[in-house]
């Protein structure tokens, strides 16, 4: 049955009656639902739906039937095809679904398998815990102020009411510079700081100074010659200790969690006056059944620094107006803070380096 | 300071129901800060009662000990009246000796329960007490006998023995001299408890005259008072009452003898130290003077010691017999042939006392009173105390002579503005408060209408010397009123320019590096020669120039360190120790580098320093520089299931610089350089521009082994400051949307040129059209030649404006090339 019928007797065309014409599409219909994969298909698509398949070969010969019997044949033929067609797509789809989910199941790996190629960092948590003190007071419109640790007895101590012959003195053993009577320490607190901000700006100040502080203590669990403190210090108008008192509580809620407020003893520093001991509410307990607490050691407060009323006479010699400006002072320890606020029981571990210790903190804290 | 809560009462009116936990509480908010409270012989449990010895047996035993079978009259203690059967084991007492038992069912200090035991050969009913047994010191020789008065058979042993006592330890700020007496601390404990206060100072002394033992005082300066009384007949044997040593023993002081513990006792109850002479030891006037140089006195302590011309001395015609205020020496010292005693009640200057006490190293009781300040018109009512006890209690006789040398100071006067309390402390004090508060202190207090708020005029009492300054009188008032009504205010500072662009940059620094998985040391400053010479600095190494502590902890780390490689090499050398070898760290610490400026100069502090004098103050101290530093060890990425991973090497200390360079907006140029401790051939110079920033590279093998490191670790060390100080803002591209050529380029060069070198050659060469020249490839081989490398390049050209023709790309990569051929010897490889 190859080429042009020329034998123009539409009889003879057997293929398109419409018996034959439902046979091809139940039998291309059959295959189709038969294929199994996306190979047999192809073959299955070329046999039924080829140029030489029985219905493409059927489809040619209308053109051959004279012209009321092409209407009638179209009309078997071209519905058979369009069902075949139909038929392919959905079953190529199905098929490649099919595939696709096949290769996925085959594709799977075991996930718990651990990744731990690329070294993680970690930055200090005196670092990111400095960082977050001074976030918490640059927030409120402070600034953050810096000083050098090799410092000048002066402004260690004279410029802070502590005279030559301060008691406090003792109380605080320094490191000298070599030769002694170069006059240069390592600086004991921060205080020197606030000094430096004195001499350079004019109040209004209020600024906050972290840093890295020493003192001749023999190292162990909890001492250190070197350690680092926070100092904050406002000199403005009509300052008063409501605003000292206001200003710790919002940095203990802020460090230490809503509701968390402080406590004031009256203490002694040479560069404040009056002075107070600082006290937080333990923010573990609150103080409530604290005998259990690990925190407070069932004190149900945590001692957390000094402060006080900027001494007039520190005023004076940094050069500030006592008459006009009063000014608070406060310090604490940022090491100590860092052990109880996160559990830290040795010291040591904060300065030794151990990357098991530093990396249990991550970068922010 | 430790008080007996008994002694504290005795001068202060306390409610009988006031507990010492209250009263603590109290204290510590009035300034006296609570160290401990004490239950001393709350560990001993009844019955113990007084007994008098009736008779004994010595048995001795077969182990060779003699054991005492005791009758002991116990009264009614015992339920029966009979005397009760005790085995003892000491031998120090006699038939009718008072003595201490503890009956069957109590229970002495560690939980050590009595009760009726078969013990050789006798059913013992308890127990005769040693002093330490009972928590009474140390006395462990034999039983604690007492004396005749003590008390009647039967009689509780607690009251007779005074045993049970609560015991207040503060810690005293230095301001609060007063506090270190019995009778500070009463005077607080009445004034918190709003109670009557009985001062125990205040007692009638007769008047000074010229009968006393003579003294002489030739540095008034330093004594600006001297009160000597005499007793004579003292009986040196007569023992210390048990009140009296059991008081001293609970404040912390050893019982010694009579006379020293009244010495003691006086000084506990009043605050005035005391020092006993022997007269009879005595040769001439007392004179207080001055050390000569070179004068040498033996303290009571057996040291001899070389004085210093500051030093205040007591002498007599044989030299010097005591530093003043401080400590006795040995040839006056009492002793248990003593029947004279010169008391000494002085009042020394406190900073001449604080000087000789620091000098030679000697704090004791009585310089740690006089050195913060002791009530200077004191002495007399003391010796007067002393006076007293002496007599009663050791039989003597006081003569009639009182020396008195000087006058103590005329009180201190402060004034200020009725309301200043109110306006420092934030809390509603009104006048009247002030003065009542003000008076409870002890201060004469008279308010004077002024213009504005009153005018408070207070006298300050001679026990307060701390009280000098309008702010002082502020404190005393707020401590009554209660730091507790301080109201939180938070004040509104003006806006801030929140961090400066150093601070946000250096935290952009540590950020960085934890990003790229390097963890951050804090460590110390210290370091010693031992750590540069194994670095390797040469001699004239400028970072062997450092500064010496001159009273370092360790003499092997004297000196402030110049560079951070020494801590961070030896953390990573600890955590290596600590089995974490694969180590990538950084620190971010100053340094100090000296630069030989003049003393620091003290100022004045009446004022402001000039323009001048500050100057002077900077130029002091030596440049601390903020410094960056890392060290990588073992793998850089780590080996796995996934395959090998990849050891660190000096590119990754590099790589690290860069990355932070490139986070500051910088670009660090590179030059090869030799410089310890790196590895000669390994070792990068960074710069910017002409300015040097630091060096990166492999560790020199000897300090990897000096250190402990593994072989090939690298590290880096730059200048933070300057890298900031050229930390430039983002600049936001163009970003061109035409396309990109890529081009690459394989040029053979000779191995010492410096791949750095080439590349910037051919970013020259290429022109303005170039967007990025990136070295691929490295490679050396036969084909390439003995002595020469391959570098392989690619470049990015783009024009912002058009795409680019062949031509065009063809020309630049020519132009590159030829560059790079005339300035590095390159040829290109095909
Ligand atoms: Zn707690």
């Amino acid at each position: 049955m190859s080429g042009p019928n020329t034998d123009y007797d539409p009889v003879e065309v057997t293929p398109l009656k419409a018996e034959q014409v439902e046979a091809m599409r139940e039998a291309a219909l059959t295959a189709i639902a038969q294929a199994g994969s996306l190979d047999q298909l192809k073959q299955v698509r070329l046999d039924h739906a080829g140029d030489r398949s029985p219905l493409a070969l059927a489809n040619r010969e209308i053109r051959a039937l004279p012209p009321q019997a092409r209407k009638e044949a179209g009309q078997r033929v071209g519905p058979a095809r369009g069902a075949v067609s139909r038929a392919l797509t959905e079953r190529q789809a199905a098929l490649e679904e099919e595939h696709e989910a096949r290769i996925l199941v085959e594709e799977a790996v075991d996930v718990t398998l651990p990744w731990d190629r690329l070294p993680v960092g970690a930055r200090h948590p005196v670092t990111t815990l400095s960082e977050r003190i001074a976030d918490v007071f640059v927030a409120m419109g402070w600034e953050v102020a810096e000083g050098p640790v090799v410092e000048a007895e002066w402004l260690n101590f004279d410029a802070l009411n502590l005279g030559p012959d301060h008691p406090a003195r003792t109380m605080q053993d320094t490191f000298w510079m070599d030769p002694a009577e170069n006059r240069v320490v390592l600086r004991t607190h921060t205080s020197p700081v606030q000094a430096r901000t004195m001499l350079t700006r004019r109040p209004p100040i209020y600024v906050v100074c972290p840093g890295r502080v020493f003192r001749t203590d023999p190292y162990d669990a909890t001492h250190s010659p070197v350690f680092h403190q926070v100092e904050g210090l406002v000199v403005d108008e009509g300052i008063t200790m409501a605003h000292l008192k206001g200003t710790l509580d919002h940095f203990a809620a802020s460090m230490f969690g809503d509701g968390i407020t402080t406590r004031f003893r009256p203490s002694y520093f040479p560069f404040t006056e009056p002075s107070a001991e600082v006290d937080l509410i333990c923010f573990v307990c609150r103080g409530v059944d604290s005998e259990e607490c690990r925190t407070c050691r069932g004190e149900g407060w945590i001692e957390w620094g000094g402060c006080g009323v900027v001494n007039p006479r520190v005023l004076v010699a940094c050069g500030v107006d006592p008459d006009r400006y009063t000014g608070f002072a406060f310090g604490m320890g940022i090491d100590r803070t860092l052990m109880f606020r996160h559990g830290v029981e040795d010291l040591r571990d904060v300065f030794e380096g151990d990357v098991r210790f530093t990396s249990a903190f991550g970068t922010e804290i | 300071m430790r008080a007996p809560v008994s002694w504290i009462r005795e001068y202060a009116a306390l409610p009988a129901d006031l507990s010492s936990t209250d009263l603590a509480a109290r204290l510590t908010a009035l300034g006296l800060k609570l160290e401990a409270l004490e239950e001393a012989g709350g560990d001993i449990t009844g019955p113990l009662v007084i007994g008098r010895v009736l008779g004994f047996d010595d048995e001795p035993q077969k182990n060779g000990k003699t054991i005492r079978w005791c009758q002991v009259d116990v009264g009614s203690a015992n339920g029966n009246g009979k005397p009760q059967g005790i085995v003892c084991g000491a031998s120090n007492f006699e038939v009718g000796d008072l003595v201490v038992v503890v009956l069957p069912g109590g229970v002495l200090p560690g939980g050590f329960e009595i009760s009726a035991r078969k013990t050789y050969g006798h059913v013992s009913s308890g127990m005769i007490c040693s002093a330490r047994e009972l928590g009474l010191g140390d006395d462990h020789d034999g039983i604690l006998v007492l004396g005749p008065d003590a008390g009647e058979s039967g009689d509780d042993a607690f009251e007779a023995l005074h045993l049970r006592e609560d015991v207040l330890e503060f810690e005293i700020n230095p301001d609060r001299a007063y506090a270190l007496s019995l009778r500070g601390v009463a005077r607080d404990a009445a004034l918190g408890f709003d109670v009557s206060f009985t001062d125990p100072a205040e007692r009638s002394t007769p008047a000074p005259n010229d009968n006393g033992y003579p003294v002489v005082v030739d540095a008034a300066d330093g004594c600006p008072v001297f009160v000597t009384r005499t007793i004579t007949g003292f009986d040196a044997s007569a023992p210390t009452p048990t009140w009296l040593s059991r008081r001293l023993q609970l404040a912390g002081m050893r019982p010694i003898s009579l006379a020293v513990d009244v010495t003691n006792y006086v000084m506990l109850e009043l605050g005035q130290p005391i020092h006993g002479y022997d007269r009879d030891r005595l040769s001439g006037p007392i004179r207080v003077r001055r050390a000569s140089a070179g004068e040498r006195l033996r303290t009571l302590d057996g040291v001899d010691r070389e004085l210093s011309t500051e030093d205040l001395l007591i002498t007599d015609d044989t030299g010097p017999i005591g530093l003043a205020g401080v400590m006795g020496g040995e040839t006056t010292e009492l002793s248990g042939s003593t029947s004279s005693v010169v008391i000494e009640a002085a009042y020394f200057d406190p900073v001449s006392v604080f000087r000789t006490e620091r000098r030679h190293k000697l704090p004791s009781e009585a310089s740690k009173r006089f050195e913060r300040g002791v009530d200077p018109r004191l002495p007399e009512a003391a010796a007067d105390r002393v006076v007293e006890l002496l007599v009663s209690l050791g039989g003597a006789t006081v003569e009639d002579g009182v020396t008195k040398v000087g006058e103590p100071p005329a009180p201190t006067r402060v004034t200020m503005p009725a309301d200043l309390p109110a306006r420092l402390t934030g809390m509603p004090i009104d006048a009247a408060t002030a003065v009542a508060h003000l008076r409870e202190v002890g201060c004469e207090v008279s308010l004077a209408p002024a213009e504005g708020a009153e005018v408070l005029d207070a006298v300050v009492p001679s026990w307060r010397p701390d009280l000098t300054d309008p702010f002082d009188l502020v404190e005393e008032v707020a401590r009554i009123v209660g730091y507790d009504g301080i109201p939180s205010v938070l004040p509104s500072a003006p806006s801030g320019t929140g961090l400066t662009t150093t601070q946000a940059l250096r935290r952009r620094v540590g950020r960085t590096l934890a990003g790229a998985g390097f963890v951050e040391v804090v460590s110390f400053p210290f370091v010693g020669t031992a750590a540069f010479d194994a670095l390797g600095l040469p001699a004239g190494d400028d970072r062997r120039v450092s500064m010496r502590i001159a009273n370092a902890l360790s003499a092997e780390q004297p000196f402030m360190t110049t560079t951070l490689l020494p801590g961070l090499l030896e953390a990573a050398a600890r955590n290596g120790g600590r089995g974490q070898g694969d180590l990538a760290l950084f620190e971010t610490a100053t340094v100090t580098l000296p630069r030989g400026g003049p003393a620091a100069p003290i100022l004045p502090v009446d004022r402001a320093p000039t323009e001048g004098e500050w100057d002077d103050l900077q130029k002091s101290l030596p440049d601390q520089p903020w410094h960056l530093a890392v060290v990588l060890t073992g793998e850089r990425e780590r080996s796995g299931w996934w395959g090998p991973g990849r050891r660190a090497t000096w590119s990754d200390a590099l790589e690290a610089m860069r990355a932070v360079a490139s986070a500051l907006g910088v670009e660090l140029s590179v030059r090869s350089a030799g410089r310890a401790p790196w590895h000669p051939g390994r070792c990068a110079e960074l710069s910017l521009g002409d300015v040097l920033v630091g060096h990166a590279g492999e560790l020199h093998p000897k300090v990897c082994a000096a250190y402990g490191l593994p072989p090939r670790s690298a590290a880096a060390e730059v200048d933070l400051d300057v890298l900031l100080q050229h930390a430039t803002e983002p600049v936001g591209p163009r970003l061109s949307s035409f396309p990109v050529a890529k081009t690459d380029v394989a040029l053979v060069v000779p191995e010492q040129v410096a791949a750095a070198d080439v590349a910037a050659s051919l970013r020259e060469g290429a022109g303005e059209l170039v967007e990025s020249v990136r070295l691929f490839d490295v490679y050396t081989g036969e084909q390439i030649g003995e002595g020469r490398k391959s570098l392989a390049f690619s470049l990015r050209l783009r024009a912002p404006d058009r795409t680019l023709t062949e031509e065009e790309v063809a020309a630049a990569r020519r132009a590159a090339v030829d560059l790079a051929r005339d300035r590095h010897d390159a040829e290109q490889r095909t």
